[in-house]
Parts: C-alpha cells; sequence; structure tokens
C-alpha cells in the first residue's frame, strides 16, 4: 500500500502503459502524433525516468527513439561537427574530433552524473531537459551551437541561444518532436575553449558553478575577434554573457581586459541564495574567477599568452 | 507476474535478452525496469536496487559490456542485448571470479550492498585497460557510493587485480 507522501511526489512503479520502439524517425514521429500529447519521447532515460518517479512528467506511452539509426554518430561536415541526437555524454569525450576541436565540450560531458548515467544519458537530452546548469548544454551555447529538431511538420533549426526558455522548459515539445542532430563550427586553430566547473564533490553532484568559454584571436595583434562565455547556474537558463561578450570584440588581449570582463559578466549574474549550491555573494566571486580563468585558458589555446 | 500488471489494463511486452551468457525470454509489463525484472522476474538478487533515481549506482549491471543503472532502463531497451550481473561473473563451477576474490581477501565488503555494483564497475574499467592507475580506477568506481568502506579498501582490491597480484 502506498503512503500518502508516496502517492504525491514519488512511485515505485511508473504508471506508463505503453512502451513503444519504432525502427525509424518517420515511425517514431507518427507514434507520437497519434498519442495526442500523451506520449513522449525517452532515448537515454536517465531523467526521464527519475521525472516520471518524482511525478513531474506525465506519460502514457513511451517512444523509445535509442534504435533509431539515422540519430548515430559523431562526424564532421566541412568545418562543422555534427552530431546525432543520441550521441551520450559518454560517447562525445571518446571522439578524438571530439577532444582535439571542441575540447571543452568533451570536459562538460565527463562531468555528467556518474559513468553509468553517462553509457545512457544523450546531451540532445541534456539540452531537452532545460536545467540551468546543464554539464553539456553550457559548452555547447558556447559553441553557438544548433539543434535540428523534427517533427511530422517536417524539420526546423534552432539555434541554442533561442532554444531554452525557463527552468526545465525549452521550445523543443517532447510530445510531438524529436532532437536528430545537433551542430557546431569545430574550434580552429585562432581558436581556444575552456570549461570550468564548482561543485563539492567530483562525481554524482550537480554543480555549484559551471563557466564556458570560447575564443577566437589575433595572436600576432594580440587582440580578441570575439568571444563566447556561458553560464549556469546563474539565472533560470543556461546564460550567455552578452554584454560582456560584446565589450570584448575587438578589444585588447591582456589581463587588465580581462579582469574589467570578470567583473562585469559577475555583475549581470544573478545566482540564487542555495543551501545545497552556495550563496549568491559566493558564486558572484566565483563568477569573476571563472571568467577571467576560462578567458585566460582560451586565450592561450588560441596562441594568445597573456604578460 | 510483475507487479506493475496488477492494474489489468497493460499487455504484456516479450522481452528476449542475453542474462549471463544465457538467451532468456520472458513476458514484461511496459513499464518495468531492468533491475525488477533481474531481481523479481529472474531472482538475480546480487543486483540491488537502492535509490531508484541513478544516484547511488548499486543496480549496476552491464549492458552489452558497458556499466549502467539499471534502475533507469526500461527492461524493453536490454531486448537483443547482453546484460551481465554479478551472479555472470562465478564460474559454473562456483570459482570466484578474480575481482570477487580479491574483495574478499581485502576485505573491501563490509555491508555488502554495493559491491556487486563496485565489482561490475570495475570489470568493466579492467576490460577496457588491463592496467589502470589509481586515477582510472577511482574515476571508474565514482558512480557507486559505500557508505561503510571509505572506499580504500575497494580500491586497493581492484589495484590488486591490475597489477597482478
Amino acid at each position: 500500500m502506498a503512503h500518502a507522501f508516496e502517492k504525491l511526489h514519488w512511485s515505485r512503479e511508473l504508471e506508463f502503459g505503453q512502451y513503444l520502439t519504432p525502427g525509424s524517425l518517420d515511425d517514431a514521429l507518427q507514434m507520437l502524433a497519434d498519442g495526442k500529447g500523451q506520449a513522449r519521447v525517452i532515448a537515454g532515460g536517465t531523467d526521464v525516468i527519475p521525472e516520471l518517479r518524482r511525478r513531474h512528467l506525465k506519460a502514457s506511452i513511451l517512444v523509445d527513439i535509442t534504435r533509431l539509426p539515422e540519430l548515430r554518430g559523431i562526424t564532421q561536415e566541412g568545418e562543422d561537427i555534427v552530431l546525432g541526437g543520441l550521441v551520450t555524454h559518454a560517447q562525445a569525450p571518446a571522439s578524438a574530433l571530439i577532444r582535439e576541436r571542441a575540447g571543452l565540450l568533451a570536459q562538460g560531458c565527463a562531468a555528467v552524473g556518474s559513468p553509468q548515467i553517462r553509457n545512457l544519458g544523450t546531451l540532445a537530452g541534456n539540452l531537452i531537459s532545460g536545467q540551468p546548469a546543464a554539464d553539456a548544454s553550457i559548452p555547447l551555447l558556447a559553441l553557438d551551437a544548433r539543434v535540428t529538431i523534427a517533427s511530422l511538420e517536417g524539420e526546423r533549426e534552432v539555434p541554442l541561444k533561442e532554444f531554452f526558455l525557463d527552468v526545465g522548459k525549452t521550445v523543443l515539445d517532447s510530445t510531438r518532436e524529436v532532437l536528430t542532430r545537433i551542430r557546431f563550427r569545430a574550434l580552429g586553430p585562432d581558436q581556444g575553449g575552456c570549461y570550468l566547473r564548482l561543485s563539492k564533490r567530483k562525481a554524482l553532484c550537480l554543480p555549484m558553478l559551471v563557466c564556458a568559454v570560447q575564443v577566437t584571436a589575433d595572436p600576432q595583434a594580440k587582440v580578441i575577434k570575439e568571444a563566447a562565455i556561458a553560464l549556469g547556474p546563474v539565472a533560470p537558463v543556461p546564460f550567455r554573457e552578452v554584454r560582456t561578450e560584446e565589450s570584448l570584440r575587438g578589444a585588447a588581449a591582456s589581463r587588465q581586459v580581462i579582469a574589467q570582463a570578470a567583473e562585469n559578466a559577475s555583475a549581470w549574474c544573478s545566482p540564487r541564495d542555495s543551501l545545497l549550491r552556495g550563496s549568491c555573494d559566493y558564486r558572484q566571486e566565483m563568477v569573476k574567477v571563472f571568467v577571467r580563468r576560462g578567458l585566460t585558458k582560451a586565450l592561450e589555446q588560441a596562441g594568445c599568452t597573456l604578460d | 507476474m510483475h507487479p506493475g500488471l496488477k492494474d489489468g489494463n497493460m499487455s504484456t511486452l516479450k522481452l528476449s535478452f542475453k542474462v549471463n551468457g544465457k538467451l532468456t525470454s520472458l513476458a514484461v509489463a511496459p513499464n518495468a525496469l531492468l533491475v525488477d525484472v533481474l531481481r523479481e522476474d529472474l531472482g538475480l538478487t546480487g543486483t540491488k536496487a537502492g535509490c531508484r533515481e541513478g544516484e547511488c549506482g548499486a543496480c549496476t549491471v552491464l549492458l552489452d559490456g558497458e556499466p549502467v543503472n539499471s534502475c533507469l532502463l526500461p527492461a524493453m531497451k536490454a531486448a537483443g542485448r547482453e546484460v551481465t550481473t554479478i551472479e555472470g561473473l562465478v564460474q559454473e563451477d562456483g570459482t570466484l571470479h578474480a575481482l570477487q576474490q580479491s574483495f574478499t581477501d581485502q576485505g573491501a565488503s563490509q555491508c555488502g550492498f554495493c559491491t556487486p555494483a563496485m565489482i561490475l564497475n570495475a570489470k568493466a574499467l579492467l576490460d577496457k585497460a588491463p592496467h589502470p592507475d589509481e586515477g582510472q580506477i577511482r574515476q571508474a568506481l565514482s558512480g557507486v557510493l559505500c557508505r561503510c568502506t571509505g572506499y580504500r579498501k575497494i580500491v586497493q582490491a581492484v589495484q590488486n587485480i591490475a597489477q597482478g597480484k
């Protein structure tokens, strides 16, 4: 007999009544459409199953997309890296292409959950769960990634900057859409990236702060051409500090400029006070440290060592 | 019969997969999770159900050689694949796997709840990298929580195998 608490907040038995395993993307989209809002995509399941258990999510039909061959693989298309919607947090850092041309993403993926969770959970799922400090989402946001979303009506491509709406909410509707591809530019020789994470423990621990940085520099002139700074959790969604990024465009690659950028970025961040993840004041101070350190390391990788 | 079927309004699905090298077929509820199928339908209670949320790692099994949380895995995801549980490590004549023997010799198991998961994660590591360093071992075991031992003897037990002791 379930206790009242369990009835409301946690259920041992999951309540969905149908488990469908489509053989193609078209089949999957049709099954979702037939479900009329009652069906939901499941891939790795590392978020979907706990969310069903906690009754944060309701679905009577699960559509398992993990056997769709068209969603697999990590490929290079020109200067773009394309990740299939089923690439897991274990597969991404195991790829030499990702490690060498998108090191910040490899590091972010390696920080997710635990080895067992990384073997199951997908990067697409990390994005769709829409958590403000998601370890794979923050570097993808710094890499200006775009995602392809398929439904029966067709495909659309959405830049990640426009993807996140609120805590746990994105533009993707998992009752009728599937995230099929993640695409971003591989880092070139004049570019650098950095991923930094602050957490109480090194495994099975949500971060207190995550910062991912991408820079494009002119190492001869010691000038920053472009900078992307993604942070979390400092806002309801994974956060791009665009004002600081703008102030860095064309600026000198100097310690002074970077220190000022770190001050500015911190001022625009509003982390919550949290007993588990630290106070707002503490995390704002750590934003300064991480933005300074992240820009410095990314510039070094781009061939621009600071004096 | 799986408890998920009590409502009577769900039709069962046929699950065929390899468990510890043996082809196995059974009817499961659509909402059955692998951990419950292993423990309740197949009687393989070496796999533990702890938090049921992917936090404690006690439910770890190997799916095609890779460690996964069986509490997060709808049973149908195992269809056509190979699952290894702690029971699959013992040889037919009852001889323990080298890792099991090493855990016993080291006293690396106290209450024993996390031990099957620790050993399976260690096995997955050693199958890929036969001579890991301490960092690699700690990394490989990082997804299982032990509340008894402080991990030192567990790491030592794996190291002894890695160093051929």
